[in-house]
């Protein structure tokens, strides 16, 4: 059986095509494309992206409609049965409203819109996503969010950082984030948020491959072959 | 029926827009600003039987999201 992937494209995504791609041609897998108004998932899958973008502009807080569209209770469903969901940049932000991983995410810190190269270390290995790394491995993925000022109360970032599950950390000042939080992982380790963007970085053309590895970790999780 | 939500940032929740706010004014030769939060009014028109508790509902589901915002409904009309 193949690997099988679905990307979710929200009026406003505009990552959604890179995702896929990159999804396609790490994974050798099918890849569907799916709408926001969809209220059914394919069956089978093994993985599904939530990608970047402004999804419905943006409006009222960035993924607050887009969490509350059809096809969210339908990847909802998914992840309480344990498929990998990774939701990057928008994709993040639709995570954290629809109340799958804890937080908000902010206006940066200094009001800029940040669009550049980031170094990360990988908070854990520990998820579907993160295997192929090693922990405090030192990566470069690109970023590029106006609202990416990660936030949760003391506790909730306490808890993260007793339950490992603080997937990517910024090694550099980037957007006033807690704790220079990048990335985190649900209690299960299923579902992952993160801002910095894989998918732009998955061979040397774009600068570098370090976003490769999470797509090869998903894969190799999933136990099947391409 | 005519509905007031008003949605703010929690203390504590850095708010970048309110601080940008601020320099702006200080900029403009105010003085004696303390300080300057920025938040969200959310103007409604119900039917006059929309209960309170689907009013509330509303508020806790989309209109604020209580990681970080608390919200305040008034009844004008």
């Amino acid at each position: 059986m193949s690997f099988t992937a679905a990307v979710i494209t929200f009026p406003g995504s505009n990552c959604d095509r890179d995702m896929a791609v990159a999804i396609e041609e790490i994974t050798g897998g099918t890849v569907h494309r799916v709408w926001h108004g969809d209220a059914v998932l394919p069956d089978g899958l093994d993985f599904i992206a939530l990608p970047g973008g402004f999804s419905y502009g943006d409006y009222l807080r960035s993924g607050a409609m887009a969490a509350r569209s059809p096809i969210m209770q339908a990847v909802v469903a998914e992840a309480a049965r344990g498929v990998a969901v990774l939701g990057v940049c928008n994709g993040f932000q639709v995570l954290t409203e629809a109340g799958l991983l804890p937080g908000a995410l902010l206006r940066n810190a200094g009001q800029h819109f940040v669009c550049r190269d980031v170094a990360l270390t990988v908070g854990t290995s520990r998820s579907l996503f993160t295997g192929g790394y090693f922990k405090d491995q030192r990566i470069t993925i690109p970023v590029a969010h106006h609202d990416g000022n990660y936030y949760a109360d003391a506790a909730t970032l306490d808890r993260l950082e007793a339950e490992d599950r603080v997937a990517f950390r910024y090694a550099e000042p980037v957007n006033g984030s807690q704790r220079q939080i990048a990335g985190v992982l649900n209690e299960a380790r299923n579902v992952l948020g993160m801002m910095p963007h894989p998918e732009r970085m998955i061979e040397p053309a774009h600068g570098g491959s370090d976003g490769r590895v999470l797509f090869e970790s998903v894969l190799r999780a999933a136990g099947v072959t391409a | 029926m005519k509905v007031r939500v008003h949605v703010s940032l929690k203390n504590g929740v850095l708010d970048p827009q309110g601080r940008a706010i601020h320099h702006a004014l200080e900029g403009m030769g105010f003085t004696g600003i303390n300080d300057v939060r920025a938040g969200r009014l959310i103007e409604l028109d119900v039917a006059d039987d929309v209960t309170d508790a689907a009013l509330d509902d509303m508020c806790a589901r989309l209109l604020a999201n209580q990681v970080i915002e608390n919200y305040r409904i008034e009844k004008v009309a």
